[in-house]
């Protein structure tokens, strides 16, 4: 089933190179982004304690503030992600997967 | 399908005629409760693997239910089969006991979904068919990386389900004093139940099945913990740090630098960090490890073939994030409601390690320990524990079993003959049986071992082997068959090595110094003490540092004569009672010393023949994610594969298009 398809000209096909383009640029930052947020919840409860300490609402401080925000960015990069994937890069794809047999074959 | 019946006929055997071990967080009257509410949880479990038996038929349904699981179901099987013991009553227990710090674990639980949702999940759905080798069979050398992802597989599984057996063992120990062995075997009989007879399909349903109770059970406690406060955060919080309980907690953590704070300072304290956690760098290794390791974790990987496609795929990592992160958020509540309610010293009481806060705190809510009420919600989280590690247990069991069967012994060993349908779910089947039978031995065996770090070991080496190794073949052109050999060997054996060299090993010279400081008194601290004692100037400083130096310099048992003596002369029944804990307390501890003592006598050295650890790290992470990282970068610079060159293409054609991924689930 494989010997179907020129998995090189489909690779080369302008179509792919620009999903390829897209994809890799949205999905590298969105990662680096999300892991450097994160790797700043240990940094920041380990060195910046006077700001984690800050009450900003009652007793409720700096510090809970940016561990619950955590939560609310994972859920953010998720939606943001899923959004730009069902509606640009899946259709992007499903019109090389349609096209994938002609790819190559001229 | 009789055997089915057999089995439950067994398991209800096994719970009838239990030889009770003494203790247990349930009172002996209401033990027919907690037996009633797991025994409807087991049958609704095997009424479920009943039908799913049914369905399966080939090695495609046992594997991965023929692919034919919804984005939604994926998403709540992910989250039963990711909330683990661990997570449920360990870090609502670490939050109960140190506040912040339990909490801080949780945030790493979720991000980790990023690395699954941004990279893994709908590449791996486009590529794997039923493992996690098949994906590095693939582009590589199928039989080399077969073999090295299969044996990383099971390593990491097993040190998964260790911690898993031995941790389910003392739980139901713990809550309804049945002997440790028998649980261990009810575990593992009930676990082969379902993957025995219902393959993915019934490990699936029983996986979805826990969540929704885990989820449900979570939110009804929290109803009632944040009710009062007419669900508010600052009210909730300003109860939590003026509570006499929690400030008593912080100080005792806290020890001597708590002695110049207020009441209010203190309970301030327990939402600050710092109070568990004390080395940063170890922190921030150890949440790599959670953040990379869950993309690596075989059983994770292994449900995203269980859905048809890439956008189903993407739709359960959603939900499971949703799912997941929604739970972690309430175990704040689960866990500062146990340590307003029940409080830190009646937790630690039960179990050092605070895993019974959550159970603790259903039993208080329903209306205490002498309640029906009370006894009846303790006995609802005790099943929903349980549920969670069969759970747990049954999806780790049935990676490994793939491994076993799908990637050594019908690609590696089988690879030149053709292997009929049947053969191939006989082989499925058999390697469960090995691994479910092996899994129970394992429980047995380690008992009373220290496997806490285990689950760490496991999230490290899926980290530093697993997830290089995935990603590089996925993203990176230049990967090939020498890059994950090396990552996979090099990953594991330094997640591996550096655990063993850690503080988490066991150190027989530091035990038995311990010990004689429980015994003896603690000289070092007296030293310091009087050198401090040298320089203060004030007479009320002076009388405070001398009453420290006695207290520690007096060994445990002089100190329990005295308290015994205490206990005669009291009346009151509440003094006489929190006396008596005391005295119970003591005991328990010079009982563990003088064990130690004589568990430890003569040795010098730990399994690895250090005297300490090497390393201060306990999550060696930092460390080894970067080698894995390196070894598999440069294992292909180093290496020719002209397969693997050829195949770029292709792979990355389809782990972007899902071109052909239709045909793979339909064989």
């Amino acid at each position: 089933m494989t010997t179907a398809y020129n998995w090189t000209a489909i690779q080369a096909d302008p179509r792919f190179q620009a999903l390829h383009a897209k994809k890799t640029r949205f999905l590298w930052t969105l990662l680096a982004f999300s892991v450097v947020y994160y790797v700043m919840l240990p940094i920041g409860a380990a060195y910046f304690q006077n700001i984690f300490k800050i009450q900003v609402w009652g007793p409720l401080n700096v510090g809970l503030v940016f561990a619950l925000s955590e939560f609310i960015v994972a859920w953010g990069v998720a939606i943001i992600y899923s959004r730009r994937a069902n509606n640009e890069f899946d259709v992007l794809a499903r019109e090389i997967v349609e096209q994938a047999h002609t790819m190559g074959s001229r | 399908m009789k055997s089915i019946v057999k089995w439950t006929g067994l398991a209800a055997l096994l719970s009838s005629s239990l030889a009770f071990a003494d203790g247990g967080a349930v009172h002996p009257q209401f033990r027919w409760l907690t037996f009633a509410v797991f025994g409807a949880i087991i049958a609704l479990t095997m009424f479920v693997t009943y039908i799913a038996s049914k369905k399966v038929k080939s090695a495609s349904d046992f594997y991965t239910a023929g692919g034919g699981i919804s984005g939604l179901q994926n998403g709540w099987a992910i989250a039963g089969d990711y909330l683990s013991a661990a997570s449920f009553l360990g870090i609502a227990g670490l939050i109960s006991l140190y506040g912040y710090d339990g909490f801080m674990y949780s945030v790493g639980f979720l991000v980790a979904y990023i690395v699954v949702l941004l990279v893994i999940a709908e590449p791996c759905r486009n590529i794997g068919k039923y493992t996690l080798a098949d994906i590095l069979a693939y582009r590589n050398d199928p039989k080399k990386t077969r073999i090295v992802g299969a044996l990383s597989v099971i390593t990491v599984s097993t040190f998964y389900l260790t911690a898993q057996m031995v941790g389910g063992g003392l739980l139901v120990k713990t809550l309804i004093g049945i002997e440790y062995e028998v649980s261990v075997v009810a575990v593992g009989i009930l676990m082969l139940a379902y993957v025995l007879f219902g393959g993915m399909v019934a490990t699936t349903y029983v996986q979805i099945i826990k969540a929704i109770l885990l989820v449900t059970a979570s939110i009804v406690l929290v109803m009632l913990v944040w009710a009062p406060y007419g669900f508010s955060i600052p009210d909730f919080l300003t109860s939590v740090v003026g509570d006499p309980k929690v400030q008593g907690q912080v100080a005792k953590v806290l020890g001597d630098s708590a002695d110049n704070m207020t009441a209010a300072q203190l309970g301030q304290r327990f939402l600050e960090p710092g109070l568990y956690l004390k080395d940063p760098l170890d922190q921030i290794s150890l949440g790599l490890a959670l953040v990379f390791g869950t993309a690596g974790l075989p059983h994770i990987l292994m449900r995203f073939f269980t859905v048809p496609t890439a956008q189903a795929a993407r739709k359960s990592v959603i939900w499971a994030m949703g799912i997941i992160g929604g739970f972690y958020v309430l175990t704040i509540f689960l866990g500062m409601g146990a340590a307003t309610h029940v409080g830190a010293g009646e937790i630690t009481f039960v179990d050092k390690g605070g895993n019974m806060a959550a159970p603790m705190l259903a039993q208080y809510l329903g209306g205490g320990a002498d309640s029906m009420l009370g006894n009846f919600m303790l006995a609802v989280v005790a099943a929903v524990a349980f549920a969670t590690i069969v759970a747990v247990v049954a999806g780790l069991v049935l990676a490994s079993a793939s491994a076993m069967a799908h990637d050594l012994y019908v690609g590696v060993i089988r690879r030149h003959t053709t292997v009929t349908p049947d053969e191939q779910m006989k082989a499925a089947r058999v390697a469960t049986v090995i691994v479910g039978a092996l899994a129970i031995v394992i429980g047995i065996a380690a008992k009373g071992q220290n496997v806490a770090h285990l689950v760490g070991l496991a999230f490290c080496v899926a980290a530093s082997a697993n997830l290089p190794c995935i990603l590089l073949t996925l993203y990176w052109k230049k990967a090939n068959t020498g890059g994950v050999m090396a990552g996979m060997v090099i990953g594991t054996l330094a997640a591996i090595t550096l655990v063993l060299v850690s503080p988490n090993m066991t150190y027989p010279k530091l035990k038995l110094a311990d010990a004689h400081k429980v015994l003896d008194g603690d000289q070092k601290k007296v030293k310091e003490l009087q050198e401090k004692l040298a320089a203060a100037t004030t007479p009320e400083e002076q009388a405070k540092l001398q009453k420290k130096i006695a207290d520690a310099g007096e060994g445990a048992p002089s100190k329990l004569e005295k308290a015994k003596a205490k206990l005669e002369t009291l009346t009151d029944p509440a003094q006489k009672a929190a006396q008596e804990k005391k005295v119970i307390g003591l005991e328990k501890s010079i009982k563990a010393a003088q064990d130690d003592l004589k568990k430890f006598e003569g040795q010098k050295t730990s399994m690895m023949g250090l005297e300490e650890p090497l390393i201060k790290l306990k999550n060696p992470g930092i460390i080894s994610i970067p080698l894995g990282f390196l070894a598999v970068i440069l294992g292909s610079l180093f290496y020719r594969d002209e397969k693997a060159a050829a195949m770029w293409d292709e792979v990355y054609v389809r782990q972007n298009t899902g071109i052909g991924a239709a045909k793979a689930q339909a064989h």
